[in-house]
């Protein structure tokens, strides 16, 4: 399993990678969110993937009998989603307002716009 | 009670920044709250300082976790230092951002949104918890995209777009490495990192705790704009107005120089002879390339921004010579650069007040028509060159030093080189829009009809500070050695951060 990820998450590195060099704004995003999902899968799969109970200790008890599943790696991955998603929202509607005001979604002619 | 010091740098910019928001209606008022809300800041953080001298090393678990599973504040000299410093570039930004910033702009939440930067700021700098250290960056990023895009002119969001890209993949690579060190070591917490690193490293394969460690370099480099990661910062400094420029100058690229000596002096310790050595290359590398691109710009505010890359390469300087004098003068340059690098950037909002622009081929006679605003640009820009007795001679002064009693040659000369280079183009500033006439200008006398009063006063007070960085360079270079000594015997502060809680 942790090797299909492991090429999960390369391919979702390699492409998102490749859709932030286009020349498009919106491909920009687009790659900047496949790059947020490799994060959050590489998180959880260095986190080791077990076939486990879950955290919570049964009643009587004082200690968790392992094995048990991590519950800290998904609540990384819950912050880093909302975080992202917020992230996203606002370069979003940046993109859109940079697209009004210099009138053009193609990054090259954006550089072109720098003073000197 | 001390918890309740530990707290306020977070508490008093969050209730500043929600005060604003709710006062959205009244711009005075917003006015009002920023300053009162900067000020307590400042004093906060004089009290913390104080404290954490007196009483040393502070730290809290929030929620009472005990310490690793809760997330941890901490705060030792250093970062004490840092807070200090935090404090008091907020309060002299937001005294002159009330000048210099537009009615539009402060109705549209300029005042609540550099609170929220105050907080990110102070956040990292008191967080003991690496992931926590990602949440601050972004709740830091977040207040200073909108800062950058604010105002909606061509030019801003040709900037911002660069910026908020490059910073939006420093977050990633940082991320990527907290999953990977997570995996490895189990736990995210500084201090029980700092305890059991070197030995999960030694059962590592070293590629993998190499490649980690870059990982780290690249993710903050990006942050603090080293080689050859900076070209984000020229292309987008300059585009805001200048009060936001001058806070970013000040703060921002600090804290990821701040994360990279935290992590480099406490968990990546086990393999110094890689990630040191090349810490100080890219050292070297970034205060040539920082310089050499000053030399060649004839814009005022990208010729600062060009010098806060070559600055930064003298702060990790310090980090990568990794001995107690060279980190205290790593800490000593930071306090100097903070202060004469913002200042400089205010000092070029008063220029800009009375020409209307900064190119400097249009620009002269500033000193015929203001001497005293020349006389406050000469003090941070001599102070930044390194000239004798401001701040930054000793501060140079103290990583040669260092640089020398390594046998470091190589970067004691590249350094030397580049604060030649840097009085180069600070003279290059000064000749072309102090010194020389002003082409076509009928009256440069009528200058003078511009009240600057309250430009001076903002940047009075950080021209002071300089000074008083200079002149009282003992005592504040022995603090400085105090701090160092915490970061390069880190027992003390794992032992307080794990068993105090």
């Amino acid at each position: 399993m942790e090797t299909v990820l492991a090429f999960v998450i390369g391919g979702l590195f390699a492409a998102g990678l490749y859709m932030m060099l286009r020349r498009s704004l919106v491909k920009l995003l687009i790659g900047f969110g496949l790059l947020s999902n490799a994060v959050n899968l590489l998180i959880f799969t260095a986190a080791q993937l077990i076939r486990a109970r879950s955290p919570i200790i049964p009643e009587g008890e004082v200690a968790l009998r392992g094995p048990y599943a991590d519950p800290l790696p998904q609540a990384l991955i819950l912050t880093a989603i909302v975080i992202s998603f917020s992230v996203t929202a606002f370069a979003v509607g940046l993109a859109y307002r940079a697209y009004g005001a210099i009138g053009t979604d193609n990054l090259d002619k954006i550089g072109e716009t720098e003073i000197s | 009670m001390k918890d309740f010091w530990l707290i306020l740098p977070i508490a008093v910019p969050m209730t500043a920044a929600i005060l604003a928001l709710l006062a959205y209606r009244s711009r005075a008022g917003q006015r009002l709250i920023s300053v009162i809300g900067a000020s307590i800041l400042l004093l906060a953080d004089i009290i913390l300082l104080a404290q954490v001298l007196r009483h040393g090393i502070l730290a809290s678990q929030m929620g009472n976790w005990p310490a690793p599973y809760g997330i941890t504040l901490v705060v030792d000299e250093f970062s004490a230092i840092m807070l200090l410093l935090t404090g008091l570039i907020g309060f002299a930004v937001v005294l002159y951002s009330l000048i210099n910033i537009d009615a539009a702009r402060e109705s549209h939440g300029y005042h609540s949104l550099f609170h929220f930067l105050l907080m990110g700021v102070s956040g990292s700098f008191l967080t003991g918890d690496l992931f926590n250290l990602y949440v601050w960056f972004e709740v830091m990023l977040v207040a200073s995209f909108v800062l950058m895009a604010l105002g909606g002119e061509r030019a801003q969001m040709a900037g911002a777009i660069k910026y908020v890209t490059l910073n939006l993949i420093s977050s990633i690579l940082f991320l990527t490495a907290l999953g990977i060190l997570y995996g490895l070591a189990g736990t995210l917490n500084m201090a029980d990192l700092g305890s059991k690193f070197a030995e999960i490293a030694a059962t590592q394969p070293i590629g993998v705790m190499r490649t980690l460690a870059t990982l780290f370099i690249i993710a903050f480099g990006i942050k603090a704009a080293t080689f050859p990661l900076f070209f984000w910062l020229p292309a987008s400094y300059h585009t805001p107005p200048v009060a936001v420029s001058a806070l970013f100058a000040g703060l921002l690229t600090k804290v990821g120089v701040y994360a990279l000596i935290r992590v480099f002096t406490l968990i990546f310790v086990h393999d110094t002879g890689y990630t040191h050595t090349l810490i100080l290359i890219i050292a070297g590398l970034t205060m040539i390339t920082g310089v050499l691109g000053a030399v060649s710009q004839n814009e005022f505010r990208r010729i600062l921004s060009f010098h806060i890359i070559s600055q930064i390469g003298y702060e990790i300087m310090g980090l990568g010579l990794f001995s107690p004098l060279a980190l205290a003068a790593s800490i000593y340059f930071i306090a100097h650069h903070i202060t004469a690098k913002t200042n400089l950037f205010l000092v070029s909002g008063a220029v800009q007040r009375l020409h209307h622009t900064l190119d400097l081929r249009v620009l002269g006679g500033m000193y015929r028509a203001r001497a005293d605003l020349a006389m406050l640009f000469l003090i941070p820009a001599m102070s930044l060159a390194g000239l004798p007795p401001l701040s930054g001679f000793f501060a140079k002064l103290g990583l040669v030093q260092a640089g020398l009693l390594q046998k470091q040659y190589l970067i004691v000369i590249v350094a030397l080189a580049v604060s030649l280079l840097t009085l180069l183009s600070m003279a290059k500033i000064w000749n072309e829009a102090f010194w020389k006439d002003k082409e076509g200008s009928p009256d440069p006398t009528s200058h003078g009809a511009v009240s600057l009063r309250s430009y001076i006063v903002p940047i009075g007070l950080l021209a002071g500070i300089t000074l008083a960085i200079g002149f009282a360079a003992g005592p504040i270079f022995a603090l400085a050695q105090r701090a160092a000594d915490q970061l390069a015997n880190p027992s003390m502060y794992i032992g307080i951060v794990l068993h105090k809680g």
